[in-house]
């Protein structure tokens, strides 16, 4: 059994070797995965791909052959059946058929979908981001630093973003570190990501949220720990803090370019007065807001 | 305030700088002068009577039918010309076609023109057109609420489509999700504009529901059982369920989001503690039953095109009612699936997820079931069966494509990219646009009389169906490239580039089979081949029964119907003679009056929308007492009937002979 | 069937007027569909009270008491109405329709005042989400309640001027269907609305 999964895995590695190639290089960002996240969603593309693919070529075999071999040509030899309707191993057949592709689908679906809602730390990086009209504010409260449209992240450590907006709904997507999560107005929803490699991967939001909406881009910089808190200090030092009248320019409709504070107002981040408690990656708060 | 002052408002309000563009100038003047040249051309030839007479007051399914099937026809010009001006913007990095304002304009009329204003009436056009006819009905059950229905849907239609003219066009895409079209974010009329016309065309199509679910419960020749009745008019049936059930929360979602932006509510403001998420929640309830109200009829017609083009009866008859039963079920339990990103929690997801792959289920089976139906048969390639055999091979890669993305984790990486925009495509165009397209090449030669070209066809065909495939194939793949929907463009060096390029091509590849698809309806009208036989496919259920065009009563002798395809028994037993009359046995028939209540009262709607989308409250009112004093009308007119007598009938069929020696 | 053709109303004897009563019957669930949805917002909504009045704050009983009180009274009546037409007897139906039609105008007055009240006192519905939805909600049944009040004056009239023909005794059917949805309705939003709110 174990080795048939090892097998299975191997075989999907494969594959998304495959893919990787005939997608042509690095551009595929979802197919090139640098973190546990993104790798664990591409399995499951992978593998959906490789069932529903078997299902798509067995329907068109089955439909070029009818089509080839049951034309109204003169001198058709196959078969005139014109009162065939029924067949009850077929049809039980056809059900099956279905059934059995979602359920090689549908488990690891269930699983992966319960395995993602966890972060697997007690201790990871905890970025609270605020998407406002074309730009996304990363706050770390712990650093307490702030930074406009690119943040930093060390490798091997799970980073957990907490998503709200003071706009309309946006989504966080950085496809090379994993899937997307929406950052709404009036509510956190958390998201776990984590690189394993370094690299600049770039991050979209994908919810369209007016004029500007394509520009609405952001940098995730994954280095090693060591370059993280070099980098952390020298924001700490170097920057000047977030007033509230930064915050106000952060709020018009624009696009900005990125920005670095050495920490920001208690009430940019709207669910500041709610302590969150971590547990997996529900979120109690520990008093109602 | 002066009246120079009001003057410069008004003018302000109604040509704000969006709609002044000079290619927006350039269609009002065409639109304008086509206009003109129309009544001009009704004035010269002294039309205006015959127009109202026969086609604004009818009440004739056959005719609204019709008209149906030209408002969508035009509709999907109207919804294929911004689909094109999208692909164009999009061929090359940092393209500049248009304004990212106009963009957004355009991405949203393109949605909501193609889902409410071309899918919908496509669907009921053909409804109109078959349905009574299929199951031996003289009409609807509500003949002149049928026309309310067209005549909302069309005024409906017309709100949306002068926004880009006059106030300016709705930007919020087809979902319009709050709060970015709220009143803070969105200001302008734009956003009324889209409430209100799907609003008023909601009306419409809930009234168009129970129509034809009463007309498909209760009018039913004598000896139809339900499992006797052909597949599409089952479609028609669970469709309509499904209409009845899926409008009302859309027609909140709207209401509410209409409140928050006239009166000042807090339903899904940033501010009040308004919540967004309760209209992204009533509008996938809708939203989700409403794809299958769009792919249901083409399943039906489907079942209808492949057993008479392959003479063959289709297999599994009670597997594909069934499987149309547990769709119609099971779409009502999806819905979340359009929003797994916004945090509803594992437990909640997998069970959208998991309920959204059951749907695989039944549809594979339908999707055997044709190829099992066209197994042992033999098959003619004519048009509709051409869109039927382009339909498979797509549709099935659609379906496919669905199922990945009910993979919930791997739907976080396809959520809002292109490669959903592939996929729904791919299930919207492949599915529906081919089943009506199927279903309009089929039915014509009964709704019109005269069949279309076949050549031309297969090239419009031919065209549309490549264009499509090399139109949305590319676009899976820049999902996979992170390339999100609505971009109103993209910078150079994410490798896009070529990927958008082939699709746009694919795009003037369809736009050629569109143009192909109108040369050769206006060309087999002006050479026309007259269907005489009444039955040029050989088909197999009733409607094949009666002459081409059916005449206003459609059947002189109402059938007895004894076997599924009915007239396909009657040909193989010999008893086509049943469906005529004999001189002694004809009896005078009863059908309903015009009326024209049906658009005086949609030309009500009208003017009370109008007085909403410009806050215009006075006007709104005007238009309400105008629906008010409609419904008066019509309840205080007896609405009698006409008789036709039997010496009309008899003449009548004669012409046609149709009558037993 | 226990009962033949016969012995049914004459307006389900009617074919034509049957299918119409079972349009009706399907219109009223699309209503079903329109009032599930809008209880769904206020149930969401009702605790997103921003900073305006809770539920508890807002509700008194008194004029919830009397109004839900006088619409029960006007189905009574309405089916009193239904009832002489079948009896056949015009003026009892039109008579009752009438009483019928003056209490559900006298509820929606009373509503009407409940909500200026209200508003007057600084609590429109702009204020909250919860006061959105509880406006809405109630009001969308005192529209149809208007709506109601309407039909019935028309109805009325044309009782008046027809008599009690195939066609009236359907639309008094159908109206009579109408008016004991509404009370349904009603009976929910006092439940959901009024006394858990209360509570």
């Amino acid at each position: 059994m174990a080795s048939g999964r090892q097998r299975l895995m191997k075989g999907l590695g494969l594959a998304v070797v495959g893919l990787s190639i005939a997608g042509c290089g690095s551009d595929y960002v979802v197919l090139h995965p640098a973190g546990p996240v993104a790798q664990s969603e591409l399995h499951l593309i992978v593998l959906s791909t490789v069932i529903v693919g078997v299902v798509i070529l067995l329907v068109w075999v089955l439909w070029a052959y009818v089509l080839l071999r049951f034309r109204d040509i003169p001198g058709n030899q196959a078969p005139y059946l014109p009162n065939w309707r029924h067949h009850r191993v077929l049809e039980i057949l056809v059900f099956a058929l279905p059934v059995v592709a979602l359920i090689a689908i549908g488990i690891p679906t269930v699983r992966k979908t319960y395995a993602l809602d966890h972060v697997p730390s007690h201790h990871p990086l905890v970025i609270d981001v605020t998407s406002l009209d074309y730009k996304w504010v990363f706050e770390y409260p712990r650093q307490h630093i702030a930074t406009v449209n690119y943040f930093y992240m060390p490798v091997g450590r799970p980073v957990l973003f907490q998503l709200t907006a003071n706009s309309p709904l946006t989504a966080f997507w950085v496809p090379n570190l994993g899937g997307m999560e929406y950052a709404m107005p009036n509510r956190v929803l958390p998201l776990w990501l984590e690189a394993t490699r370094h690299g600049v991967f770039l991050g979209r939001n994908s919810n369209f949220n007016g004029i500007d909406f394509w520009r609405m881009t952001f940098e995730a910089h994954a280095v090693s720990e060591l370059d993280f808190h070099a980098w952390v200090h020298r924001i700490q030092v170097t920057k000047p803090p977030m007033t509230h009248r930064d915050w106000r320019r952060l709020l018009h409709r624009s696009v900005t370019a990125p920005a670095a504070f050495s920490g920001y107002p208690a009430n940019t981040f709207p669910e500041r007065a709610t302590q969150f408690t971590v547990k997996g990656l529900h979120y109690i708060p520990t008093r109602e807001p | 305030m002066s009246m120079r002052e009001w003057i410069t408002h008004l003018i302000k309000l109604l040509f704000p700088p969006q709609v002044l563009l000079p290619d927006i100038v350039g269609i009002d003047i065409g639109l304008t002068v086509g206009a003109i040249a129309i009544m001009v051309y009704l004035t010269v030839r002294h039309r205006w009577g015959w127009l109202w007479r026969e086609w604004l007051t009818t009440v004739d399914h056959k005719k609204i039918g019709i008209m149906y099937l030209i408002a969508a026809l035009v509709m999907l010009f109207r919804g294929g010309v911004d689909a094109l001006m999208i692909r164009t913007q999009l061929i090359g990095p940092r393209a500049h076609f248009m304004g990212a304002q106009q963009y957004d304009e355009v991405f949203t009329t393109h949605g909501t023109v193609m889902i409410f204003f071309m899918a919908m009436p496509m669907v009921f056009a053909l409804f109109n057109a078959a349905v009574p006819l299929m199951i031996g009905a003289r009409d609807v059950a509500f003949p002149r609420l049928n026309a309310i229905s067209f005549w909302i849907f069309a005024f409906g239609a017309i709100l949306l489509n002068i926004s880009f003219s006059i106030g300016g066009s709705p930007s919020a895409g087809w979902m319009s999700y709050p709060p970015y079209s709220e009143l803070a974010y969105n200001p302008g009329v734009g956003e009324n504009y889209f409430l209100l016309s799907l609003q008023v065309a909601g009306i419409g199509t809930i009234a168009t529901g129970i129509n034809f679910l009463v007309t498909v419960l209760r009018m039913r020749a004598p000896g139809m059982s339900l499992s006797k009745m052909p597949i599409f008019a089952w479609s028609a049936l669970i469709t309509s369920s499904l209409v009845l059930f899926a409008f009302p929360p859309l027609t909140v979602a709207l209401g509410l989001t209409m409140l928050d932006r006239l009166f000042g509510a807090s339903f899904f403001t940033v501010a009040h503690q308004g919540m967004p998420m309760m209209y992204v929640n009533l509008f996938w309830i809708f939203g989700h039953p409403e794809v299958y109200i769009l792919i249901m009829p083409a399943f039906g017609i489907f079942s209808e095109v492949v057993p008479v083009f392959s003479r063959k009866a289709l297999f599994g008859y009670e597997a594909m009612v069934g499987s149309l039963l547990a769709i119609s079920f099971l779409s009502y339990g999806v819905w979340v699936h359009h929003f797994f990103e916004m945090g509803a929690g594992p437990g909640v997801n997998v069970f959208f997820g998991l309920s959204t792959m059951l749907i695989a289920i039944p549809t594979g089976v339908k999707m055997f079931n044709w190829l099992f139906t066209m197994w042992g048969g033999r098959i003619r390639l004519t048009v509709p069966m051409l869109w039927q055999l382009a339909f498979i091979p797509t549709f099935v890669v659609g379906g496919a494509t669905g199922v990945m993305l009910a993979a919930v984790p791997a739907d976080y990486q396809y959520h809002n990219s292109y490669f959903m925009i592939a996929h729904f495509h791919n299930v919207i165009v492949g599915g529906t646009v081919f089943g009506v397209l199927s279903g309009m090449y089929y039915w014509w030669p009964k709704m019109f009389g005269w069949k279309l070209n076949q050549r031309q066809a297969t090239w419009a065909f031919a065209f549309f169906v490549a264009g499509f495939w090399v139109t949305f194939m590319p676009q899976y793949f820049l999902g996979l490239e992170g390339m999100t929907r609505r971009m109103a463009t993209y910078p150079a060096g994410l490798g896009w580039t070529s990927l958008n390029w082939w699709s746009t091509m694919g795009s003037y590849l369809m736009a050629v089979g569109f143009l192909i698809m109108v040369y050769n309806i206006i060309w087999s009208r002006l050479h026309p081949d007259w269907d005489t036989t009444g039955d040029p496919w050989d088909g197999r259920t009733l409607e094949w029964s009666l002459p081409s065009p059916a005449p206003e009563y459609n059947f002189a002798r109402i059938p007895h119907v004894r076997s599924r395809d009915e007239w396909w028994a009657m040909k193989r037993e010999g008893r086509t003679d049943d469906v005529k009359i004999s001189a002694d046995s004809v009896q005078p028939i009863h059908v309903p009056r015009n009326s024209a209540m049906p658009i005086m009262l949609a030309a009500a709607f009208f003017v009370g929308s109008i007085g909403m989308v410009f806050s215009w409250f006075w006007m709104a009112i005007l238009g309400g007492l105008g629906v008010v004093a409609a419904l008066a009308y019509g309840s205080f007119a007896d609405y009698s009937e006409l008789t036709i007598d039997a010496a009309h009938v008899l003449k009548t069929e004669a012409a046609m002979g149709r009558v037993d020696s | 069937m226990s009962t033949t053709t016969a012995d049914r109303p004459p307006e389900f004897q009617d074919m034509h007027e049957s299918i119409r009563i079972m349009g009706f019957w399907i219109f009223l669930s699309t209503d079903v569909g329109l009032f599930s949805s809008l209880f769904a917002v206020y149930a969401v909504f009702r605790s997103r009270v921003a900073l305006g009045p809770t539920p508890h704050q807002l509700f008194a009983m008194g004029p919830v008491l009397t109004e839900t009180l006088i619409l029960l009274t006007s189905s009574f009546t309405c089916s009193l109405s239904l009832y002489s037409a079948r009896m056949n007897r015009l003026r009892g139906a039109v008579a009752w329709l009438i009483v019928t039609l003056l209490l559900g105008a006298s509820f929606v007055t009373l509503e009407i005042r409940e909500f200026v009240a209200d508003v007057t006192a600084g609590h429109g519905w702009s204020h909250s989400a919860f006061l959105s939805g509880f406006f809405t909600l109630v009001g969308t049944h005192g529209s149809h309640v208007t709506i109601g009040i309407v039909w019935a004056v028309m109805l009325a009239l044309q009782l008046a001027m027809k008599g009690l023909t195939v066609t009236n005794r359907r639309k008094l059917y159908t109206f009579a269907l109408y008016w004991h949805f509404l009370d349904i309705v009603w009976i929910f939003l006092f439940s959901v609305v009024y006394l858990s709110g209360m509570a």
